[in-house]
């Protein structure tokens, strides 16, 4: 026999593995209710493939594994899926986990399986593959996917093969009796694995005390063509671990954080190799396993093929436990395993002993005592740790020293706890301090990422920030750029601009724009005449040159003219109802223009200059332009049908201006006469002009007076507006009256002008007045006023009101003071409690409304906005919830006010979840009248909508024949759904 | 007499020399930056929630190397405080209530019938981890929620909740092993006294 | 060569500046909860001690004891420690940022330790020369760098031990630097210097 080499450490406890190797493996039997975990493997858990309520038969895949280290799920049974909800799983948490659940049919029904007749004829990939959806993980304990291993080749170069056969753990003998009776199909599966990864030779690790396991396996390697080297090691816990194992067959130590293969090594359970012959000689998936039921509570202790997903009650029934005696129910051994309290749990495809203890057996643990350093856990931890040192850090929270002292080598192999003569629970601190130390690593990868989020974000505000600003030059810089081109373009460029831009909106003519065209083409012309005489002046050059620029300006020009005559003529003929303001103001232009035109046309006459002619006929073109537009401003002011009260007052403002105009006008031609100006005459001259324009308003005024009035329809906000204005201009008076006063009395020169202004202002001030009078007496349309509309009212009052109180408060503190702002705010404080009266008084006469409106809703579907009621409920809800917040946290002095705040604005909560209800209610109500379920109806409407899309799908991907059918159905359908809509949409 | 005068001018002597070596040290050794500040902003738990009442971690970080205390970040809680003591070389001092107390790690949920779509949330989540449009239902994206609360105060209707993230499988801990018994007869029932240090 | 090692042993262990003869308890309470700070401490106070019992040698011996200004010593020897920590933090900030991180806080510390100034005046107590105050100073600050390793070591086991409500904290601390004190104690006699 060959050399076995040792391990550091190792303990010796109790074996305990007769009492269940006395009788055979027993089939465990078929449960009425088997659980299967989704993730009984590590890595991703399995995806279902089936539906609850799917039939399914036993062998077929029922999750397909997710990513590459993951395993598939098969039923262990036929029957029907009940459930995939959580369950109690296997877990030292004791937590649940999705679990596919299946109720057995008792029939046992297989699926149509057969092996590989020779799986050499396949690729290794392909036979990977094969084993990955047998849902063969590793047998042993941890269960990672066996594939996975199996699929190094390309990395990793195996040289060698070991099969783990130690089962050191006490207790257990699942792969004991599994080799004792089936060493054939092992040695078949250590075949397979062996054609997978190719190594140079093949270790089976196995410990003495289970002769006649070897003799088994020595039987069944004797036909085997494979140099197999079966090596019986010394028993001693924990030599099935992976990397002592390894220690103990070739003396190789598997370095820190690394795996066995990247020292070419590659461990498989003998439980694996004996599942991977079972799928790929008889097609079988991995569906059951070998568990070991023993203890002392149990009567008949043996090893059971159980199906996975057997309930642990189960099995513990066939072993005939006695619930008395059973104290504690371990998972696995008693080294490693984990206490479980809840018998429902199913075995997985780890499980590999289930230990019923009593009371002597395994007694709870001792308490813990101090540490005395005795040293015994550094002489027996395989890993070659110091136990004790990690004690310290792990109670101590010194993570990273743990860390740095090599906790991760740790295996939890629990021999320290073992032999720890203070029963410590050693192994229990270790793997508090792993998880926190990854709990720790996640957080801080957590950090890292929000940390990379939130800069991501800042930067992208930041750019934002930028882009804005950026842009915002941008358009500065292109104005005044603009500006530029449009000084710089007249010499340069103006030949090459063609007047397409102009005369191309003949569509609909954009008047200011193209009037704008106009006038730029005028001013060029102008230029280039002037440029043109500057330069015949000094007998330059390029003469010619510039005069082309100038009859091409003309031209231009004109036509720039003509485009926006046309379209103003269209305008003017195409409006109905002609616009007398815009008329007025064409009128005055024009009459301007021919009055400038005649102006140049004198000078141009008396210098004696080339290009009277032209100004001639621009001047007469003038004045029948200032004709037409006369004449159509007075047709318009004629024909003017009714005019309303806002125009009566803009002509009448027209008018005001005028006067004053003129007044001023006269002052000034006073003050010229007194000073013996020259400008006297000129004086006059605009004087007599701004009276007859004066003359004309007041005309336009009062013929527009006379007019019969449309009574004008005023709605209430309109009404608050002139009311707002009323206000606006009495403030304004009185400020201006003071104002005055305070002139007076310091004896200012402006007194006189001052006083011109207080009268104007007052005049202002009657008028709107007047206009809210006129207004309000106005037959009011009675204002359908939505409770949204009233709430805001009364939000409106409410906040009134609190500005009321605030100032107050505020002017009484002021009093107590003595702040010479008193006055001020005293005014202040009236005024505030004017608008509160005023928002009470809207709030009130909208409340009146309201409840009308909402005592006739039931009978004619009130305009009650549901959404926006609920939006008001929630918004108080959100009020109210600061209130009390603030209320807390306010201190005892400020409580009282907040207190009664939060009071009124539950109040007001409530008032609006009644409404709300009421108006829920009354929408059911109507619906119940009617004689129709709204919520059914409800159900009804997306049915049918649903039906509608169904079939328009169905009709997009069936064939000619069957589309008639289907566009019948779908027509159907939708006449259904409309009609269903319909109904629903005059209840909602 | 001429001793006082010599003594004052020896030590005056002495102080002028010092002065001249510390102030010509002070110049030449003169040191830009702080590197502390990544190592302490490594160490703050990133939820950037303000409650330090700095707007983010890192000016927080940049406080603490400018020597404000370390008990100001409630979402890191006191294992944070320790950390960064253990960085500082300072004593651990529990957490000022004043800025929040330690709550468990939560993510934010809005309860998305009630939601308005006012995008308020959105503009308030400091590491982008809402999604929505106006008028249109918001949500979180539960990875990338730090649980930093900003996103609460803002939201008009109040229907964001604070949720406590529950513990899975994959983030369970094997729970740290029950204290021995209490060698000490005067100690029972006292519960854990505090294990502090020296001031 | 021989009286150097004498001076060293007496100062490290007979004569151990905390532990026999009291000096410098403060650091030596404040920063000897973890074992990382203490060892950052201990660097600290060689560096400083070494240098600022040389330095306040040179100012007594050239400048004090010429001016028969001895009675200034210890007004002068404060000025002499706190320049040559102020300066320490300078230079060791600019050229080992890595050693500022573990002397950093420490170093103003230094200022007020007693053991510092009570090296500066043993020296000239003693009528030590140039070397043996060198080596003086560096032997004590050996002797206080080994007590402050050695209790900070304790203190972090006794952390997490099962201390007596009533002993928890700085209460055993005492206790423990005590019974440190008095191992120290058995030293007495092996060296007189």
């Amino acid at each position: 026999m060959s050399q076995v080499f040792a391990f550091h450490g190792g303990v010796h406890p109790p074996e305990n593995k007769r009492q269940s190797t006395r009788t055979p493996i027993r089939q465990a039997p078929v449960p009425a209710r088997l659980v299967l975990p989704l993730s009984q493997h590590i890595g991703a858990p399995a995806e279902p493939l089936i539906k609850v309520g799917d039939k399914i038969l036993k062998g077929q895949r029922i999750a397909d594994p997710v990513g590459r280290i993951s395993a598939a799920l098969h039923a262990p049974t036929s029957g029907t899926v009940s459930a995939i909800a959580p369950h109690p799983i296997p877990h030292a948490s004791g937590m649940e986990a999705a679990c596919i659940i299946i109720d057995s049919d008792g029939e046992d029904r297989w699926i149509e399986h057969e092996g590989l007749a020779d799986y050499r004829t396949l690729g290794k990939a392909a036979l990977t593959d094969y084993i990955r959806n047998s849902g063969i993980t590793g047998m042993g304990g941890a269960g990672f996917p066996t594939d996975v291993k199996l699929h190094l080749g390309d990395d990793h170069i195996v040289n060698t093969l070991i099969i783990n056969a130690a089962e050191c753990e006490p207790y257990i003998t699942a792969d004991d009796m599994l080799m004792r009776e089936r060493a054939d199909d092992i040695v078949a599966g250590i075949e397979i694995i062996d054609y997978l990864l190719k190594p140079s030779h093949i270790l089976i690790g196995i410990e003495d005390n289970k002769p006649q396991a070897v003799r088994a396996l020595e039987k069944a390697l004797a036909g085997c063509s494979l140099n197999i080297d079966l090596r019986v090691v010394p028993t001693k816990y924990p030599s099935g671990g992976e990397k002592q194992l390894i220690k103990l067959l070739t003396n190789v130590e598997v370095p820190s954080g690394h795996i066995p293969a990247d020292v070419g090594i590659v461990c498989q359970n003998v439980g694996t190799a004996y599942a991977t012959a079972r799928a790929v000689h008889h097609g079988e998936p991995l569906i059951s396993r070998i568990v070991t039921l023993t203890g002392e509570a149990v009567a008949q202790p043996q090893n059971f093929e159980a199906l996975i997903g057997t309930p642990y009650e189960l099995l513990l029934r066939a072993a005939r436990v006695s619930p008395n005696d059973l104290y504690r129910l371990v998972v696995g051994g008693p080294m490693m395993g984990f206490s479980v309290d809840n018998d429902q749990i199913p075995v997985i495809k780890t499980t590999n002993c289930l230990i019923a203890a009593c009371p002597d057996e395994m007694p709870a643990a001792p308490p813990a005592q101090e540490c005395i350093r005795c040293g015994l856990c550094e002489q027996v931890c395989p890993a070659e740790l110091l136990p004790q040192q990690l004690y310290w850090f792990a109670k101590g929270r010194e993570l990273d020293k743990a860390k740095h002292h090599n906790l991760f080598d740790c295996i939890e192999c629990g021999a320290c706890s073992y032999v720890c003569s203070s029963a410590i629970p050693l192994v229990q601190y270790y793997r508090n301090a792993k998880a926190e130390i990854r709990s720790d690593e996640a957080e801080q990868r957590k950090a890292e990422h929000a940390r990379v989020r939130f800069e991501a974000r800042q930067a992208r505000l930041e750019a934002e920030q930028a882009e804005k600003e950026a842009r915002r030059k941008a358009r500065a810089e292109e104005a005044a750029r603009n500006q530029a081109a449009r000084k710089d373009k007249p010499l340069a460029t103006a030949s090459s601009t063609s007047p397409a831009p102009i005369a191309a909106p003949a569509g609909e003519p954009d008047l200011k724009q193209l009037k704008t065209a106009a006038s730029v083409a005028r001013t060029k012309l102008k230029q280039a005449q002037k440029a043109l005489k500057n330069a015949e002046d000094k007998g330059q050059e390029g003469i010619d040159a510039l005069r082309d620029t100038v009859n091409a300006l003309n031209t231009k020009a004109e036509a720039a003219q003509q485009t926006y005559d046309q379209a103003l003529n269209a305008d003017s003929a195409a409006s109905t109802a002609p616009d007398a303001k815009q008329l007025k103001t064409n009128a005055a232009v024009a009459r301007t223009k021919l009055k400038q035109a005649e102006k140049a046309l004198a000078s141009a006459r008396d210098n004696g200059g080339d290009d009277i002619a032209a100004l001639e006929s621009r001047v007469r073109e003038l004045e029948l332009r200032a004709r037409d537009a006369q004449q159509a401003y007075d047709a318009a002011d004629a024909g003017a049908p009714g005019i309303d009260p806002t125009k009566l007052a803009e002509l009448k403002a027209d008018m005001e201006a005028a006067k004053a105009k003129v007044d001023k006008a006269q002052a000034a031609l006073e003050g010229a006469i007194a000073s013996n100006s020259p400008a006297v005459e000129k004086m006059t001259a605009g004087v007599e002009k701004l009276r007859g324009k004066y003359q004309e308003a007041k005309a336009a005024f009062d013929a527009a007076a006379s007019a019969p009035a449309v009574p004008p329809i005023v709605s209430p906000t309109r009404l608050a507006e002139l009311k707002a204005d009323m206000d606006a201009a009495k403030a304004k008076v009185d400020k201006a009256q003071a104002a005055l006063e305070g002139a007076i009395a310091s004896n200012s020169p402006a007194v006189e002008k001052m006083t011109a202004g207080v009268e104007k202002l007052r005049g202002k001030y009657l008028e709107a007045k007047a206009a809210h009078d006129a207004a309000a007496s106005a037959p009011a349309v009675p204002p359908t006023v939505s409770l949204a509309r009233l709430a805001e009212l009364k939000a409106d009052m409410d906040a009134a009101k609190a500005k009321v109180d605030k100032a107050r408060a505020a002017l009484e503190g002021a009093i107590a003071s003595n702040s010479p702002a008193v006055e001020k705010m005293t005014a202040g404080v009236e005024k505030l409690r004017g608008k509160y009266l005023e928002a009470k008084a809207a709030h009130d006469a909208a409340a009146g409304t309201a409840t009308k409106d909402v005592a006739a809703a039931p009978a004619a579907q009130a305009p009650v906005d549901i959404k926006a009621l609920k939006q008001q409920v929630s918004i108080m809800r959100t009020k109210l919830k600061k209130a009390e917040k603030a209320l807390q946290e306010a201190d005892a002095d400020a409580a009282p006010p907040l207190e009664a705040e939060v009071k009124e604005l539950g109040a007001r909560l409530n008032s609006a979840r009644e409404t709300l209800n009421a108006a829920d209610q009354a929408r059911i109500a109507a619906a119940a009248a009617a004689g129709v379920d709204l919520k059914q109806l409800q159900v009804d409407a997306a049915l049918a909508r649903a039906e509608v899309t169904k079939t328009e799908r169905a009709l997009g991907s069936a064939d000619s024949t069957a589309a008639t059918e289907l566009e019948q159905a779908l027509l159907q359908a939708r006449s259904r759904a409309d009609e269903l809509s319909k109904t629903l949409s005059r209840f909602e | 007499m001429s001793a006082v005068i010599i003594a004052i001018l020896v030590l005056l002597g002495l102080a002028v020399v010092f002065g001249i070596v510390l102030g010509f040290a002070s110049v030449r050794f003169k040191v830009e930056g702080n590197p502390i500040v990544d190592q302490i902003d490594a160490l703050l738990p990133q939820t950037q929630c303000g409650q330090c009442g700095y707007p983010g971690c890192r000016p927080y970080a940049e406080a603490i190397a400018g020597g404000d205390t370390i008990n100001k970040c409630p979402p890191g809680g006191q294992s944070t405080i320790e950390a960064l003591a253990d960085l500082l070389d300072v004593e651990a001092i529990p957490l000022d209530d004043e800025h929040g107390e330690e709550k468990p790690r939560s993510i934010a949920y809005i309860r998305e019938d009630e939601c308005i779509g006012c995008t308020k949330c959105i503009q308030a989540c400091p590491v982008d981890a809402i999604l929505g449009a106006a008028k249109q239902m918001h949500t979180v994206i539960m990875s990338e929620c730090t649980g930093c609360d900003l996103c609460v105060e803002p939201c008009p209707v109040d229907c964001i909740d604070m949720i406590p993230i529950e513990t899975t499988l994959s983030t369970w801990k094997w729970p740290t092993p029950k204290p021995g018994i209490e060698l000490i007869a005067t100690d029972a029932g006292r519960g854990s006294a505090q294990q502090g240090g020296f001031a | 060569m021989t009286e150097f090692l004498l001076i060293l042993i007496s100062t490290v262990l007979v004569n151990n500046f905390v532990l026999v003869q009291f000096l410098g308890l403060c650091p030596f309470m404040g920063v000897s909860n973890k074992l990382e700070t203490a060892m950052g401490m201990s660097l600290a106070t060689t560096f400083v001690l070494t240098l600022s019992s040389l330095c306040s040698y040179l100012v007594y011996t050239y400048l004090l004891a010429p001016l028969e200004m001895a009675f200034l010593k210890t007004i002068a020897f404060i000025l002499v420690i706190a320049v040559v920590v102020q300066f320490t933090e300078m230079v060791v900030r600019k050229t080992s940022p890595l050693l500022y991180r573990v002397l950093g806080i420490f170093l103003p510390l230094i200022t007020t330790n007693c053991a510092v100034l009570g090296v500066a005046l043993l020296n000239i107590k003693k009528m030590n020369g140039f070397m043996e105050s060198i080596v003086y100073g560096f032997g004590a600050a050996v002797g206080f760098s080994l007590a402050l390793i050695l209790f900070s070591a304790i203190r972090e086991r006794v952390a997490v031990a099962d201390v007596p409500t009533p002993f928890r904290g700085a209460a055993i601390g005492m206790v423990t630097a005590g019974l440190m004190s008095l191992a120290f104690m058995g030293f007495t006699g092996l060296v007189s210097f």
